[in-house]
């Protein structure tokens, strides 16, 4: 293990947020030089999440634990130690997540840098951006739960901020004050419970708790909590409102970097029901919850994301939808814990290859209805037609992500839902008749937005429009690229990525407790 | 009215005031190691002497002083300061305190055992850190304050 790799979890967090704070004032020496830091650091980012995520994946389920202002202890600890320092343990679901943060990170900050070009503020724009990277690694890597709850703020007071960037714009102020009002009731909810739990275990590192956890009244209170905040921040019917607001008003890169916020709550929740409870409570009916919220929110998501004719709004539920599916893969999973059948980890393995999916495929939707929404001048979808005469690798990658994401065989969509599908028939055939169901919808909604954008005959609007620069062409083919590999050898990424991450959160308890505490 | 600054008394108070303020902020973050309080109290209290100065003499009377564009970068610069520091021991991990005990100027006296007053040269890299996030939180709540306080006012004039 080189030292880069031993490093690489706190560097995650630590080179975007220098990249925060150094933006404004390496943006006065011009926006090149501005660029070229944020371009550096993204690309450092995305080179060590991956060697993160080979050592992890690689080291046969063992998590690697970073001690910060370490030296004094080395892990795992022995003889009836606990760890006072704040740690980062990474496993292979952490590392998962970390490669989705930094493919969205990658592409987004490039894509950024052509469609932020003209615009004032690219500043601040790329601070808060670097900066919600930042919130979202820390989120993800941390081993700690009250660092999580501070790295959840960073996101949140980045996130809200980010939403309502456009102050100009009414719809804008209301959407980013609507995400800052729930991300911080989110956060409370998720402070409280921490406090609860703090005040009956006397730790918050992850590891201690889990393996000291009882199961007490005050420890369901805390769930309870927990389950509503993260659901909550992660857009979960019915806990919803915000997030259309959110991803539709923000600016078209932000809104991919706020699905991945979404997810990392998501991840969080994981985190908590299955490492942190784990059999202290009642898998079966925390899974059902789980499904039942996943079932809500597919069906809301898709049935509300028909009737929009609002271009990004219309994408926004469809993102929402897909929360849905990672909720019902993972609740599957959840619920059949205890008697561990087969179909169990095939439910996991779903549900999180679905979040990688869901990353890519929105994101490629929300950086091609930004540039379609800045060639037509108009987010309306009455008022577009005929853009693709012109526009042509911008209509093929909108419709490549439209059926990847409505789960059209050969995309990678197809692939991660091909798997909750499966599992969930054998748990209840009642839910893959409704997922299926709903993935169909979610075709007809991106069937219709594709044809009312792209299609048609050419008009006043139309006659003037062209693909993006080079610069917003090439972020959207890279993740172009992700959804056809992705989709067309499932098979390979599911054994070498998703397996590890899900079989870390399926049957790796132990793994993270013993890690920290030894065994 | 001279740009709505307040009366003379709250004036001639406020001069006699603000150094003194600024003295204790800067002598809870100096101390933040040893007392209660820290780089953000001390901050704080720091930029509660720029809110005196504002109200008291209107967002007009402090013209060019209190100069925006100068706190955000100084804002900037504490932030990276601490992030700095915490690099520093990157060789055994972030966050290590290199400094602590090294007997070196920089904060390394060690302490003794035992009860004692405290030693304001003990600390390594923490009190750094204090003057780090007492720089960024002074000038970041300054900042904050002087736009509200231009907003409000734009929205009077409207």
């Amino acid at each position: 293990m080189t030292a880069l790799t031993l490093h690489a979890p706190i560097l995650l967090v630590a080179l975007p947020l220098l990249g925060a704070f150094a933006t404004p004032l390496v943006g006065k020496l011009g926006k090149g030089a501005r660029n070229t830091l944020i371009g550096l650091i993204v690309l450092a980012v995305a080179g060590l999440a991956a060697m993160l995520a080979i050592d992890v994946f690689g080291s046969g389920g063992i998590p690697t634990v970073y001690e910060l202002g370490g030296g004094t202890f080395t892990f795992p600890l022995s003889g009836g130690q606990v760890p006072v320092r704040i740690l980062f343990e990474v496993d292979g679901m952490s590392a998962f997540m970390g490669l989705i943060t930094a493919l969205i990170a990658l592409t987004g900050a490039f894509f950024s840098f052509s469609y932020w070009k003209e615009r004032s503020g690219g500043n601040l724009y790329f601070s808060l951006f670097l900066m919600l990277i930042a919130g979202v690694f820390g989120m993800v890597l941390t081993g700690d739960m009250f660092n999580f709850f501070v790295f959840l703020e960073i996101t949140s007071i980045a996130a809200a901020s980010m939403v309502g960037f456009r102050v100009w714009l009414k719809q804008s102020q209301e959407a980013g004050f609507k995400v800052m009002a729930m991300y911080t009731l989110s956060g409370l909810f998720v402070l409280l419970a921490i406090g609860l739990l703090y005040g009956q275990y006397g730790h918050l590192n992850i590891a201690v708790l889990a393996r000291s956890i009882q199961g007490s009244l005050t420890d369901m209170v805390a769930l309870g909590l927990l389950l509503t905040g993260l659901a909550m921040k992660a857009g979960a019917v019915p806990m919803h409102m915000w997030a259309p607001d959110a991803y539709g008003e923000s600016p078209a890169p932000m809104s991919a970097v706020l699905v991945v916020n979404s997810q990392a709550s998501l991840y969080g929740l994981f985190r908590i029901l299955f490492t942190l409870f784990g059999a202290s409570i009642s898998t079966g009916t925390v899974g059902w919850i789980l499904i039942v919220l996943a079932l809500l929110t597919i069906f809301v998501g898709v049935t509300m994301a028909l009737i929009q004719s609002d271009l990004k709004r219309l994408v926004a539920f469809g993102a929402v939808s897909q929360i849905g599916y990672m909720l019902l893969g993972v609740g599957v999973g959840m619920a059949v814990i205890a008697t561990r059948p087969e179909y169990g980890l095939v439910a996991m393995q779903g549900g999180i290859f679905h979040m990688i999916n869901d990353a890519a495929c929105v994101g490629l939707l929300f950086f091609a209805s930004g540039v379609v929404i800045r060639a037509a001048g108009t987010r309306d979808l009455n008022q577009m037609g005929g853009l693709g005469h012109r526009m042509k690798w911008t209509s093929i990658f909108f419709a490549i992500g439209a059926v990847a994401l409505a789960g059209v065989p050969p995309f990678n969509g197809f692939a991660s839902k091909f798997l909750i599908y499966e599992a969930a028939f054998k748990l209840n055939p009642f839910l893959a008749v409704l997922a299926v169901l709903s993935s169909i919808m979610l075709l007809a909604v991106f069937v219709k937005a594709f044809q009312a954008a792209f299609l048609g005959p050419r008009s006043n609007t139309s006659a003037h429009v062209s693909d993006p620069s080079l610069g917003m062409m090439l972020p959207m083919a890279a993740l172009v690229l992700v959804v056809i590999v992705f989709g067309l050898f499932p098979g390979f990424f599911v054994d070498h990525i998703v397996t590890p991450a899900a079989k870390a959160l399926w049957l790796g308890r132990d793994a993270y407790i013993n890690a920290v505490l030894g065994g | 009215m001279n740009n709505n600054s307040m009366s003379v008394i709250v004036r001639t108070v406020t001069r006699f005031m603000y150094g003194l303020i600024i003295l204790f902020g800067f002598y809870v973050i100096m101390h933040g190691h040893l007392t209660p309080g820290g780089g953000f109290q001390g901050g704080a209290v720091v930029a509660s002497a720029f809110a005196l100065l504002l109200v008291a003499f209107g967002s007009a009377g402090l013209k060019g002083q209190l100069n925006l564009h100068w706190l955000q970068s100084i804002e900037e610069f504490g932030a990276l300061a601490f992030l700095g520091l915490a690099f520093l021991g990157i060789g055994t991990a972030f966050f290590y305190n290199l400094f602590a005990n090294s007997g070196g100027f920089l904060f390394g006296a060690s302490v003794p055992t035992g009860s004692n007053a405290g030693v304001l040269t003990a600390g390594g890299l923490v009190p750094l850190m204090n003057w780090a996030v007492g720089l960024k939180v002074m000038t970041g709540i300054a900042a904050v304050v002087i736009v509200m306080l231009v907003g409000s006012h734009k929205e009077e004039t409207e």
